[in-house]
């Protein structure tokens, strides 16, 4: 019963895993495109977090159609809202391998520990 | 009346129009001037809006025309009304002063696509403002965000660009952790609106989420706000950052994530949470005391002019975090009046750096010897915002150290420990704004380097006039005073 109780959970352990192994890439990586690949794979657990929370059970696609009634629909909200995370974490992603292009041009290398020598 | 129930979008609609307008304006001088006129508009506004609320006003804007809890509402209260006028002002006067400063820092054909920059960053710190939707907090967040590490990268120093990339992974970090709050409140309330949540958070009976989404939220925005022991970004990023922009940025950049901080902890949490108020003072207190001890000390040996200054505000921040955590009325206007006295201090602190930094290409401190004989208005600017800063009465510093103290003494036993604390940290920073005043006018020039003029006119007039501005406000303090007044009684309304 235990087991399945938390099993039943298996979307939130995932997000809480995964949010893990992404700050922890951020954290001990010292080349700084594999920081940025662990910042989005930080940011995409949350998406896995709020797309699991608006599922409903036996819910569907919330379109409304013609002779269909008393359908359950999934909550729409928190998709359209992680729709706009996600625009969020890709323009952050851009503009971090933009900082890495430049990092790279002025100072010859991506690995953070050189650059803390060069200066 | 009519027009004043607008202002709260075109607050945020027409800096960020006017962004993609500012590329266009490619003839030189122009992008700049159109990013001033904008400012000042958007100043304009604010201080409308802030009269509308000390007349009792509370200016809403429902987008779409959709109401409050389904739509999206932007709502101006007194909490942000100041630091609405912080924003814009510091906006404004960044932008007044600017052209010499960025003429010499960022070549010619990127300054459209500077000013554009500057205008989306001004509008998402407004939008986080201004917004009642803690989704929409969160986008403005990320535009005000993006916006400032393509600033703060714009200038000629090479070292600005670690310091972005590490300001860049701990703020997306700080956004996100606020993200997974907002979604374990919205996974338990089914509101995003700041209000309804408020009023839908008591019918909450697991309170778990809510536990964890106050821990993401709280440390998720002091990140941002670069509370202790999770500044470490601020120092590098404010000190090769172009000049114009740590102006501006210092002022206000994060002072609205601690807005949103008190906000969500006064509004939503601590309603709800049993013992909340004490896990608030018991956490955030020591990083407070720890924060305003530790930086000051710091700054006492630091030896480049940007970074004492930037350790400074990692100080000053603790100060408002610590009246914050008080939760009494007293505190929490010192904690407001304070936010808007430092935005003034240390505008004008930076704004002298600029001009200083105009004529010296090295700004540490044992390379700026003599700078009073050739500056001398610069170093009196410097002497004034230094004194606001350690907060000497007749400066604006002096009123919110003031209430900062009358505040620890309601608190009992504690509070003479806590004022201890303060008027220590006032000695350091008379020991560091001392330091600056002994380099400009007692050390000796160093051979070769050093102007042979005053900074030009146009940086310099808005220099003084913030100068002006901090004794202005150091007598007359009634305008902040009374915003912060009704800011903290709302605040403690929604606390109840």
């Amino acid at each position: 019963m235990k087991l399945l109780e938390l099993l039943g959970y298996f979307n939130y352990w995932v997000f809480a895993i995964v949010l893990m192994v992404g700050l922890y890439a951020v954290i001990s990586k010292a080349n700084l495109i594999k920081k940025l690949i662990g910042l989005s794979i930080f940011q995409s657990a949350v998406f896995l977090m709020y797309i699991t929370m608006d599922k409903v059970e036996g819910g569907t696609a919330p379109i409304i159609q013609k002779g269909v009634e008393n359908q359950i629909f999934s909550n729409p909200l928190p998709q359209v809202l992680i729709l706009t995370a996600i625009v969020v974490g890709v323009s952050t992603l851009a503009l971090g391998l933009a900082m890495v292009v430049r990092i790279k041009e002025s100072y010859g290398t991506i690995e953070e520990n050189e650059i803390l020598d060069a200066d | 009346m009519d027009l004043i129930a607008h202002l709260p979008a075109l607050q945020v609609v027409i800096p960020m129009l006017s962004a993609p307008l500012m590329v266009l304006l490619q003839p030189r001088g122009l992008a700049w001037a159109g990013a001033t006129v904008v400012a000042l508009v958007s100043f304009a506004m604010a201080a409308t809006l802030a009269i509308g609320v000390l007349n009792g006003l509370t200016p809403q804007y429902f987008m779409g025309g959709w109401p409050a809890p389904f739509g999206i509402a932007l709502s101006v209260d007194a909490f942000s009304a100041v630091l609405l006028l912080i924003v814009t002002g510091a906006s404004a006067g960044a932008l007044l002063a600017a052209k010499p400063s960025v003429d010499q820092q960022v070549e010619e054909e990127r300054q459209p696509l500077f000013y554009a920059a500057w205008m989306l960053a001004m509008a998402g710190l407004i939008g986080i403002v201004v917004a009642a939707d803690a989704f929409n907090i969160f986008v403005f967040m990320e535009i005000s965000s993006l916006a400032s590490y393509i600033l703060i990268a714009g200038g000629p120093d090479r070292r600005a660009l670690p310091a972005v990339f590490k300001y860049l992974t701990m703020g997306t970090i700080g956004a996100t952790f606020y993200l997974i709050g907002v979604g374990l409140i919205y996974m338990m309330t089914g509101t995003l609106n700041i209000e309804d949540m408020q009023n839908r958070i008591g019918d909450v009976t697991d309170i778990n989420p809510i536990l964890v989404a106050a821990g993401f939220i709280t440390i998720g925005l002091a990140l941002k706000a670069a509370v202790f022991p999770l500044h470490v970004w601020v120092p590098n990023a404010y000190t090769h950052a172009p000049h114009m922009v740590t102006v501006f940025l210092a002022a206000c950049a994060t002072k609205v994530s601690l807005y949103v901080l008190i906000k969500f902890d006064y509004l939503v949490f601590q309603s709800r949470l049993v013992d909340h108020d004490m896990q608030f003072a018991l956490f955030l207190m020591p990083m407070a005391i720890l924060g305003i001890l530790i930086a000051s000390a710091v700054a006492m040996f630091e030896g480049h002019l940007k970074r004492l200054l930037a350790s400074s505000s990692i100080a000053q921040i603790g100060y408002i975090l610590l009246c914050a955590s008080f939760i009494s009325t007293l505190g929490l206007s010192a904690s407001v009046v304070h936010l808007f006295n430092h935005a003034l201090a240390k505008g004008g602190l930076f704004l002298a750096v600029a001009c200083l930094a105009y004529h010296y290409r090295d700004l540490r401190l044992d390379q700026l010897g003599g700078a009073s004989t050739k500056m001398p208005w610069t170093c009196a600017t410097v002497v004034i915002c230094g004194l606001s800063l350690i907060g000497i009465p007749g400066t604006a510093g002096f009123i919110s150290k003031w209430l900062l103290i009358s505040a620890s003494l309601q608190i009992g036993p504690w509070g003479w420990f806590l004022v201890a604390i303060i008027l220590l940290s006032s000695l350091m920073a008379v020991a560091y704004v001392w330091r600056i005043i002994e380099a400009l006018y007692f050390k000796a020039p160093v051979e070769g380097v050093g102007p042979q003029s005053e900074a030009p006119i146009q940086l310099l007039a808005v220099t003084m006039l913030v100068a002006a501005l901090n004794l202005y406000f150091g007598f007359f303090p009634q305008v902040p005073l009374e915003l912060a007044t009704e800011a903290a009684g709302m605040l403690l309304e929604g606390a109840q």
